[in-house]
Parts: C-alpha cells; sequence; structure tokens
C-alpha cells in the first residue's frame, strides 16, 4: 500500500479571532498553528493503514515555510516522508491549491508508484472550501468518497461510511481511491518522544510553485457582530443554584 | 436564469433549499430549480421551472451523477449562476460539479452582489469570521450557508417539466449501497431541548458522572469540548463545535468549557448559554446569557440537588 495524506497548516484562534490591519487575514502574531482538525484524522489513518498492512506513508502540504512543522507533526506520527509546495504565505483559492497538489502527486506518484489511496480533510477549519478533495480525484479520474467517519480496506476496494441523518450512508469503491475525512474517524495518537526524534530526520521534499490568480479573490474579511448575549451572573459557587433553577424554569425547561 | 438543485426529505424540499431559493432571487432574473427524482411542490419558492430529472439509476444517491445533471442542465438552460445548499449534500455535488467544469466555487455564502464583478460574504471559521470576496468566472457556483438566509415565500405558479439526464458508468460509481441505521435510545444532541456539555475543566473521563447526572435529571443530551475528545474523555458523537455536532437547544449549559472559537461555532443556535466556569475571564462566561463563576464539581451537583427539591 501506498497512502498519501494531504494537510494544511491554520492557526489555532482561541476565543476571539483579531485581523491584521488591512482585514486580509487573522494577525496570528500571537497565535500557535496545528493541522487542521479533520486532516489530522486522516494522517493517523494513513499511519495505521500502513502499520496494519505494509506499505510507505507521505504527507503533503501547500503552505508557508513554517508549515515544515505540520509535516514534522505528521512525521511523528508515523508517516515516512513529506513533500512541501512552499508558497509566500499568501492565500491560494481551492481551484489553485487542487491544481498544485494534483501536480505534486502526479510527479510523486511517476517516481515512486501509484498511492492507493488520497486522504484529505472534508473541509479546512479556515478557510472552509469543501472542494480540494474533489478537484484533485477529478483531475486523477479516481472515486472521490467525502466525509467519512469510517474507512476499511477490504481487497483492492474500500469500504466507506458517512454519517448522515439517522444512521450511516455505505459506499464501496475500488483502489486507488481519493478519501475526504471528518474528525471523529478515529482519535489521533499523540506523537511519541522517540517519534518526535525521528520526524526530525525524515526527509521532506521542497518545491515553489507559481501562484495563479485566484478566481474566487478575497477583498476582506469581517468579524461578526456578537450574538448579543448580556451575561447576567446568577451568581457565585453553589449558592447559585436556586438562581439557575429559577431560569430553567423560566425557559421552559424544568 | 440561475439553476438551482434543491434537496428534498420525506417528499419535501429541505429547508436550505429553500433558503437557496430564496437567495438566488438576489440575481434578478428567473429561478430554476433541479429536484432529482421526484418533483415536490414549490409553487410559494418564487421557482419559474421546475426540472425533475428521472434516470432508472437514480434511486441510490450518487454525488457525480447529480454533479453530471446539474452540468448538462446548467449547459442546456445556458444558466447564468448554479447554486445549491451548503449541506453535506449540497457542498459534495457543487465541488465535484467545480472539478468537471474547471470552475470556481463558492461555499458556504450568506449574501450575493451580482455585480459584475460578482462578490460574495461567506462563511470561514464555522461561521466565526465572514469573508468578503469577488467570484470571477462565467457561470459562478454558489453553495448557501445553511440556516442563515430566512425563507421569503414568493408565489409563482412554477412549471414542471421532466429532465432526463445522461448518465455514465463512470458518474454511477460512487453510489450508497447500503444505508445502517443509528442504534436508537438517549437524547440526540440535535434536537435536545437542553445541553449539559463539559469541557477540559471537567477534569477527568469520571468527572462526567455529574454532568450525565444533571442531564438526567433534565431530560438532557450530554455535550463535550474539543478538549475532552482529544482527551479521550468521551465519544467524538459528544462533541459539540465546528469539527463536532452544531446543536439549537432552548438551554445550553456549558460547564469548565473555555469558549474558543471552535466551540462556539457549534452554539449558534442555541436559545440561552449558561456558563460555569471558574475564570470569569474566559470567552464562553463572556459570550454567555447566565453566568456562575466558581467550581463546577460543587456547582453542578448543587443545581442538581436543586432540582430534586423542587420536583
Amino acid at each position: 500500500m501506498r497512502v498519501l495524506a494531504c494537510i494544511k497548516r491554520v492557526p489555532i484562534t482561541g476565543g476571539r479571532i483579531v485581523l491584521t490591519d488591512d482585514s486580509l487575514a487573522i494577525d496570528t502574531r500571537h497565535l500557535g498553528f496545528t493541522m487542521s482538525p479533520h486532516e489530522e484524522c486522516g494522517v493517523e489513518e494513513a499511519v495505521r493503514i500502513i502499520e496494519a498492512g505494509g506499505g510507505d506513508s507521505v504527507v503533503l502540504t501547500l503552505g508557508p515555510p513554517e508549515a515544515v512543522e505540520q509535516l514534522r507533526d505528521a512525521m511523528a506520527l508515523g508517516i515516512d516522508r513529506a513533500i512541501h509546495l512552499q508558497t509566500d504565505g499568501r492565500e491560494w483559492d481551492g481551484e489553485a491549491t487542487a491544481a498544485a497538489l494534483t501536480e505534486a502527486i502526479k510527479a510523486d506518484e511517476a517516481a515512486s508508484g501509484r498511492f492507493d489511496l488520497v486522504f484529505f480533510g472534508n473541509e479546512s477549519a479556515d478557510s472552509g472550501g469543501f472542494q480540494v478533495g474533489a478537484r484533485v480525484a477529478y483531475a486523477l479520474a479516481r472515486p472521490c468518497v467525502t466525509g467519512l467517519k469510517r474507512v476499511t480496506i477490504e481487497g483492492a476496494s474500500v469500504r466507506c461510511e458517512q454519517e448522515v441523518e439517522g444512521g450511516r450512508d455505505v459506499y464501496v469503491v475500488p483502489l486507488p481511491a481519493v478519501l475526504t475525512v471528518k474528525e471523529g474517524l478515529n482519535l489521533p495518537r499523540y506523537p511519541s518522544v522517540p517519534g518526535r526524534m525521528r520526524a526530525g530526520r525524515k526527509p521532506v521534499t521542497a518545491t515553489n510553485p507559481v501562484r495563479p490568480e485566484p478566481r474566487l479573490e478575497l477583498v476582506r474579511l469581517v468579524v461578526p457582530a456578537g450574538q448579543g448575549r448580556r451575561a447576567e451572573s446568577l451568581g457565585t459557587g453553589a449558592a447559585a443554584a436556586p438562581a439557575v433553577v429559577e431560569m430553567l424554569r423560566k425557559a421552559g425547561v424544568l | 436564469m440561475v439553476l438551482v438543485l434543491v434537496e428534498q426529505a420525506g417528499g419535501n424540499a429541505i429547508d436550505p433549499s429553500l433558503q437557496t431559493l430564496t437567495l438566488a432571487r438576489s440575481f434578478g432574473q428567473p429561478v430554476h430549480a433541479l429536484l432529482v427524482g421526484s418533483a415536490t411542490d414549490l409553487t410559494q419558492h418564487g421557482v419559474a421551472v421546475a426540472h425533475v430529472a428521472q434516470h432508472v439509476a437514480l434511486g441510490a444517491y450518487a454525488p457525480d451523477a447529480w454533479a453530471a445533471m446539474l452540468n448538462q442542465l446548467a449547459v442546456q438552460l445556458n444558466a447564468s449562476a448554479v447554486l445549491a445548499a451548503g449541506t453535506d449534500r449540497g457542498n459534495e455535488v457543487m465541488a465535484r460539479f467545480a472539478a468537471r467544469t474547471g470552475l470556481p466555487l463558492a461555499a458556504n455564502c450568506t449574501s450575493v452582489s451580482p455585480g459584475p464583478p460578482l462578490t460574495v460574504t461567506r462563511l470561514r471559521w464555522g461561521g466565526s469570521l465572514l469573508e468578503e470576496a469577488r467570484l470571477n468566472s462565467e457561470r459562478p457556483l454558489i453553495t448557501v450557508a445553511p440556516y442563515v438566509v430566512p425563507i421569503e415565500p414568493s408565489s409563482m405558479p412554477a412549471d414542471v417539466e421532466p429532465f432526463a439526464p445522461e448518465l455514465t458508468d463512470e458518474n454511477l460509481l460512487v453510489r450508497v449501497v447500503e444505508h445502517v441505521a443509528a442504534p436508537g435510545g438517549g437524547v440526540s444532541l440535535t434536537e435536545a431541548k437542553v445541553v449539559v456539555s463539559g469541557g477540559r475543566g471537567v477534569g477527568s473521563k469520571e468527572g462526567f458522572a455529574i454532568i450525565e447526572e444533571l442531564a438526567g435529571l433534565l431530560g438532557a443530551a450530554v455535550g463535550c469540548s474539543r478538549a475532552v475528545t482529544s482527551a479521550g474523555w468521551r465519544p467524538h458523537t459528544d462533541q459539540v463545535g465546528q469539527t463536532g455536532t452544531k446543536v439549537a437547544p432552548d438551554v445550553y449549559i456549558a460547564c469548565g468549557i473555555s469558549g474558543a472559537t471552535q466551540h462556539m461555532a457549534g452554539l449558534k443556535g442555541a436559545k440561552r448559554i449558561l456558563a460555569i466556569n471558574s475564570d470569569a475571564q474566559a470567552p464562553m462566561m463572556q459570550n454567555a446569557d447566565y453566568t456562575v463563576a466558581g467550581d463546577l464539581k460543587e456547582i453542578v451537583p448543587a443545581i442538581s440537588a436543586e432540582i430534586r427539591k423542587v420536583k
């Protein structure tokens, strides 16, 4: 098996989003970064598949030079090597991102063989475009199943389960396939200290693709107005219990 | 004209699709609808023509087939824009449509100004941030964020026309082959009138006993924050937030939850929020309707005891 996990570096926004002065980006000066949550599950699934059946695993991202931190995080979980499509930090739209990733996948496959599975997150935590996985799948002429909460390899096919109203929808598609996953697919492990040390020595291949003009072009970001909740204090400690019960009664739930 | 994919459940158009029909009227052009499999009454939603796709293979949901049909109809009608609801299905069908036509897609939009240039406002970070963007495209593809645009009825006697799509085996490769019903029992998070939710402040898996006790007394569902599922204290099915479940209870009780944007993105539908937290400066305490400051390990059992007293 050869498995690829595609990830995106995103800021950890905390309690309140603050924008840069030009309103074109989140002010990340005081923020940490992580990989987008759905994709963390894609990485974990890739590692489990290789652990169970053997083979090799690769992680791919398009992002600024600092995104190498997230590639190292993925390798600390067990991914073998990384491909980094370096940007200058400006945002790429979903269409441009998918085109660059497709090219990188084709190049890697030409050198090292076909990926049986390519994992994406269902949507990125930040821009939420809901499209990169489907675009890459179409460009590679491979079946794509989205929003998965369970993935089971069955010989030359993969059984895919999606959470829907009232239960789960099941799809079975032949390999090679492109799968987009959601958090809850698995519980990603914490990287071990030896895992982190090994990750530092694993290979990262970097290239610098040219950014096309975006056709979905960001004009500005706006932090939405709050919902006007008034934060009325019902008291402090256990003594507040009667006031809470009174509130519940007024709300009609008791 | 603009074309809207209308999803159905139980023979009726789903609300997010009706919201999409309302937003589609902001183009100031006739609105056509694509219905898959069977017709439904759209006469109150400003639809000029409802096209009903019928094909022997459409019994099971097949997203590539839906994308192919939508494209065939858009080309046939020379649609100036194509829209769908920003549901799981709407987003995936439009992404596949965008892929096969090489057109840009703006997902989860809340408003559209036809332009030119066409500009949209769309959700980022699960709605914690808004983006204004130009969509430079000969045929804009748009999905509409669910439950943001109110449905505005507009009476119009929609013509109903059959539509016979051409589908290939390739369009039908990805299709639902089985539906597994969810195990019953318990109060569902999405439908609960009350949700009692715990965060990192609960301290441990065992710490949820007092949360469950209060939830039991209120007939409530138990929820939690992402920190809790990441720690393995609760299953992901209990997680409320951007990458978990979005809830809409009458009362949401947040115990020991800091209130990161990830969590708040799941609470936009909550009528009232009660925050219980030892840190009065936590974002959750600022963004709640009611607050109780202090140790949840004392406060939550005290509320349970008080409910027993008055019940």
